[in-house]
């Protein structure tokens, strides 16, 4: 007994040991590519602060002191070292620290992302769940379509005929932006998250002002999750619906009703929590383009501003925190898989 | 069994489906008949296939086909005007210049990206898992975990990332696409390697002789292509849209090249009133990316029915 139990702490070491391995090498990776990047890059970092009309001797010593006289390796060394310690360097564009203007913007970015991401889940499950059900049927059909044109339409287009039609014509949504000039300088937000702000400070007007910004471009962002969603949960389904238990529980004289929502929906909903997660982890990405169209004060709208102005700083900045945050769901997502699933578990 | 069946010659339908093929020609020949029966069976997936010949064909003929120039308008006469004026079937952008000829000769472009992204990152991703998975040991460790770390990035802003360092254009934009997009093909060809690599027949190959370039080379890498043709195309509509992002955030192609999401980038000052020159090249990267995804889907279920879920 007592040696079966030292092998299985062992083994959960080993396997927190790998785990922690990945984690920094996949990290070490993403700023790899970002160093590499960024010195790569035609554009003289030190012209970009200097300008091009600074005397010889002035650049020669603001090379030294942005230590780009080093060996690469050592550069490298000291760019790890600032990253890790959440030192991206100076915006060009906004003269702020990158990581403070990153700070400003990732909530607005978070808020989109995570109420897209409940649209996608909220409809997305039921539909793949009735397409598996209705395997074949017409419904089947609109929900593979609604998915296809999911997966092959431009999302900037689609912001920009959504705003034509909801905005510009029908004028059910607030304009581009995140909230009315109005409240901007009345309101003041504690978390960054304005619904969730606006919700515990009980200013209804704020509130429903804000709801009017969010809600098209959330919608597109969550089209986009639904399309993925609706498809992994119909296969999902499928797949738990052809199994015995769902036979055995049919035998037993159990509700279709029960059967689908409490037995089959219930063991898919393991694989799917990776599907939502990593759905959410692709609308931060997704938001870069449809932040542009909607003028949406986030890290997507952030990093497409300063690509227009050669600010590397901050779009290396940008791209190491997106890349982050994708690694640390890509690898949250893995951790629940595990927990979740007994299957999974190590014995 | 009567003596004129045996005798009666075969019919090109059997001779195809026989399955006792006299020669390695009538077994592929009949292979491939079965595929294109079990493809042509689903007519979302010939619908797709449709589409792309149609891009094909526009792109190839697009001097002859587009009834102005792409790049020079006609201020004077033809500036916004709606679709459907005289001469200017889907209308006219804010130079003047006649949109179905832009989307007419933009279908080269977006074809060559596609092509050259195909051409660039399959090849490396098929080399790299076949690689990793023939050889195993700490060269698959390596080469899976710069995959890994490749996968881990999110597509689009690390090509904006490649874009923003390398400076814009649709050369640039097909270099970042292509270093984003070979990780999963890497993936891919590695599971196939592994499930070949113990077979008898490489053990055959191995046992004959062949240096272990060869086996991969001509014994691994033919057994992965199929699962790769198929991720390939459903991947093309991505492509498409990652590089009309990179056209419509100003980084891809250039002006005045007619790249369909630069033209949207450009219509979107006058989408309020004159809707249709931001709305027409959207409807266009729809079609083209939708025929992939259909023709990706019909291919998957043709080449593999266990994963089509029918």
């Amino acid at each position: 007994m007592n040696g079966r139990r030292r092998a299985r702490s062992r083994k959960a070491v080993a396997a927190a040991l790998q785990f922690l391995v990945v984690v920094a090498t996949t990290y070490l990776g993403l700023l790899a590519v970002t160093f590499f990047i960024g010195r790569v890059i035609p554009i003289d970092p030190v012209l970009a602060v200097l300008g091009d009309r600074a005397p010889a001797h002035v650049v020669e010593r603001t090379r030294e002191a942005m230590g780009l006289n080093l060996p690469l390796y050592q550069q490298f060394v000291i760019y790890c070292r600032q990253a890790l310690s959440g030192d991206f360097g100076i915006s060009v564009l906004t003269t702020n620290p990158v990581m403070t203007d990153i700070r400003r913007v990732f909530p607005a970015t978070m808020e989109l992302a995570t109420v897209g991401t409940l649209i996608g889940a909220l409809i997305g499950v039921p539909l793949g769940v009735l397409a598996a059900v209705k395997r074949g049927s017409i419904a089947d059909q609109i929900v593979r379509v609604i998915g296809l044109v999911g997966y092959s339409v431009p999302i900037f287009w689609l912001a920009l005929l959504a705003l034509l039609v909801f905005y510009a014509r029908l004028k059910w949504v607030a304009y581009p932006g995140r909230i009315d000039i109005v409240y901007e300088y009345t309101f003041s937000p504690i978390t960054g998250f304005y619904l969730v702000d606006a919700l515990w400070q009980r200013q209804w007007d704020v509130l429903r002002d804000v709801f009017r910004h969010i809600i098209l471009p959330a919608s597109l962002l969550g089209y986009f999750s639904l399309a993925y969603i609706s498809r992994m949960t119909r296969s999902f389904m499928l797949n738990e619906l052809q199994q015995e238990y769902i036979v055995a529980a049919r035998a037993k004289g159990l509700s279709e009703a029960r059967i689908i929502w409490a037995h089959a929906l219930r063991n898919a909903a393991v694989p799917l929590v990776t599907v939502i997660a990593l759905s959410y982890a692709g609308l931060l990405e997704g938001s870069v383009l449809t932040e542009t169209v909607f003028s949406w004060p986030g890290l997507g709208l952030y990093i497409t501003n300063s690509l227009q102005n050669a600010d590397m700083n901050a779009v290396l900045g940008g791209t190491i925190i997106i890349g982050s945050v994708f690694i640390g769901i890509n690898l949250l997502s893995d951790l629940l898989y595990r927990t979740l699933d007994p299957r999974t578990r190590a014995r | 069994m009567s003596l004129a069946t045996e005798t009666r010659p075969m019919t090109r339908r059997e001779w195809l489906l026989s399955d006792r093929p006299q020669s390695r020609l009538q077994a592929r020949l009949g292979r491939a008949y079965m595929t294109w029966r079990r493809f042509s069976a689903n007519r979302l997936a010939v619908l797709g296939l449709l589409i792309l010949l149609g891009l094909v064909f526009v792109a190839a003929f697009a001097d002859l086909l587009a009834p102005h120039s792409p790049v020079i308008g006609n201020l004077a006469s033809a500036r916004l005007l709606p679709p459907g004026s005289e001469g200017y079937l889907l209308g006219a952008d804010d130079q003047g210049r006649d949109i179905l000829s832009r989307l007419i000769h933009g279908s080269r472009l977006t074809l060559a990206v596609v092509v050259l992204v195909a051409i660039i990152a399959a090849p490396v991703g098929l080399i790299v898992g076949a690689v990793a998975g023939y050889a195993g040991g700490w060269i698959d460790a390596i080469l899976m975990r710069i995959t890994d770390i490749f996968l881990a990035f999110p597509k689009l802003v690390l090509a904006l990332a490649f874009v923003a360092a390398l400076g814009p254009g649709i050369e640039n934009a097909v270099i970042a696409i292509a270093i984003t997009s070979w990780p999963p093909y890497a993936r891919i060809a590695r599971a196939e390697t592994l499930t070949v690599r113990n077979s008898d027949y490489i053990a055959a190959v191995r046992l004959m002789g062949a240096s272990p370039a060869r086996i991969v080379f001509r014994h691994v890498i033919p057994m992965c292509m199929s699962s790769l043709i198929v991720r390939v195309t459903l991947d093309m509509a991505g492509i498409i849209l990652t590089a009309a992002g990179l056209g419509f955030l100003g980084l891809g192609a250039q002006p005045p090249l007619p790249e369909w999401g630069a033209m949207i980038a450009s219509g979107r000052r006058f989408i309020l009133d004159q809707w249709w020159v931001a709305t027409m090249p959207g409807i266009a990267i729809l079609i083209v990316s939708l025929g992939f995804n259909l023709l990706g889907d019909g291919l998957r279920d043709a080449f593999d029915p266990r994963e089509s879920g029918q």
